[in-house]
């Protein structure tokens, strides 16, 4: 393979990296034997890349070490601190959370409501808004036509959402909403009774018998 | 007429102090002692402002880019996995911070007409002065690096770029490429051109021109 001094000049970068297939290295390095100016272009750029590669050539700023290391310190700071407040804000929020967690957990609308009948026992899907029928004075809730509603003559029942009385501690009547109260609870009715309101069907196999 | 052994090219086994200190230090940034990032860092600052004045052409900028870079390096250090070389990782955050700067102050629109030259196209030397010898204490004198940072100056952008990052911050024709987001094919291109515009820059002075001794400096003051 013979070069010219054109293609020398084209792959001379390459020579000096090393970066040729030693069959083009081997035509330029016999090109340099005989051209003086291909040579002079050689030594030049080979010089270029020493000198430039040379750590002393370039100068910092006076007083560059001292400012980057003085903004690394106020930064290394700042993050430490911003991560040490952000451990103080996630343990006061884990704390709030906790404490609100409890708060709401004691609260009416979230805990067990206490029956106002002791003997009452906790209801069982009852829809949340089905209307319903309270007096201040009873226990129970009841549809709104139950014959049973009206013992306390002396008050107007209230109406509300079932959900609504049974965070007041109302419990379902034992008439007219049996098919809502727990599991076990015996209740027995007159045969000629109709229940008042059309109900879900039986959601467990032991009311099968009612 | 062998190739100039590159700093690349030496691999640093793990023995090296040098290296084993720089991943003990790095270990203990990552695990919170942030506060040792200075001492990671400090062997390559040079490196990184140098990368930042390649590309801004002026002192405060390029410190201020070091300095925002190193920063960065700082707060994303955990995402540094080991890929590469942590010199690598510095420069192509540097990079990448100088370039955004100077897209941000618009500073293109001020580059030479050189820049838009195509690069396809052959480079032809302009000079043949004979440069063989590099006087030892070159580099000692002021006014040399004086006028090897202003030969540089004069490349244009693109060349000046490549021509950094390869040759004064020595990543490889990959990590130039990476670096930039340009082909392999165009770093070799812009490097050969940049390489070869700076000997016709140097070659005379270095060929003797700087280095011709006035009488007054034999001890003989010329009055």
């Amino acid at each position: 393979m013979v070069v010219n001094c054109e293609h020398v000049w084209t792959e001379i970068s390459n020579y000096v990296d090393g970066d040729l297939d030693p069959a083009l290295r081997a035509a330029m390095e016999q090109h340099f034997k005989g051209c003086k100016h291909c040579t002079a272009v050689l030594d030049g750029t080979r010089n270029v890349v020493q000198l430039y590669g040379d750590d002393r050539l370039f100068e910092l700023p006076a007083g560059f070490s001292q400012r980057l290391r003085r903004r690394i310190v106020q930064e290394a700071s700042s993050s430490g601190f911003r991560s040490a407040r952000s451990l103080w804000m996630l343990a006061v929020a884990a704390t709030a959370l906790v404490a609100g967690g409890l708060a709401l957990g004691n609260s009416a609308a979230f805990r067990e409501p206490d029956l106002r009948s002791a003997l009452a026992k906790p209801p069982h899907g009852v829809p949340a808004n089905l209307m319903v029928a309270v007096c201040d004075e009873g226990k129970v809730f009841h549809v709104p036509r139950c014959k049973y509603l009206h013992k306390h003559d002396d008050e107007n029942p209230r109406m509300m959402t079932a959900a609504e009385a049974l965070r007041e501690g109302y419990a379902p009547c034992v008439r007219c909403l049996r098919e809502y109260l727990s599991a076990g609870i015996e209740c027995p009715r007159p045969a000629s009774e109709q229940p008042l309101v059309a109900v879900k069907p039986p959601l467990r196999n032991d009311r099968n018998g009612f | 007429m062998g190739s100039l052994p590159r700093k690349t090219d030496i691999r640093v086994e793990a023995a090296d102090p040098a290296e084993l200190r720089e991943q003990d230090l790095l270990g203990r940034v990552q695990a919170g002692e942030k506060k040792l990032f200075y001492e990671l860092v400090k062997p390559y600052e040079r490196r990184v402002y140098s990368a930042a004045f390649a590309i801004l052409r002026n002192e405060a900028d390029a410190e201020d880019a070091a300095q925002e870079a190193l920063l960065k390096a700082l707060t994303h250090i955990g995402q540094f996995r080991g890929d590469a070389r942590f010199s690598t990782w510095l420069t192509q955050i540097t990079v990448n911070e100088a370039l955004m700067r100077r897209r941000r102050n618009h500073s293109e629109v001020m580059e030479p007409i050189g820049e838009r030259q195509e690069e396809d196209g052959s480079y032809t030397p302009r000079d043949f002065a004979d440069w063989r010898e590099i006087p030892s204490e070159a580099l000692e004198r002021k006014e040399i690096r004086q006028r090897l940072a202003e030969a540089m100056a004069m490349l244009t952008q693109k060349y000046r770029e490549v021509f950094v990052l390869r040759d004064i911050q020595h990543l490889s024709i990959e990590e130039t490429a990476e670096a930039l987001g340009i082909s392999r094919a165009s770093v070799k291109t812009r490097l050969l051109r940049a390489r070869l515009m700076l000997r016709d820059m140097l070659a005379p002075g270095f060929g003797g021109a700087w280095f011709v001794r006035l009488p007054f400096e034999k001890g003989s003051k010329p009055w």
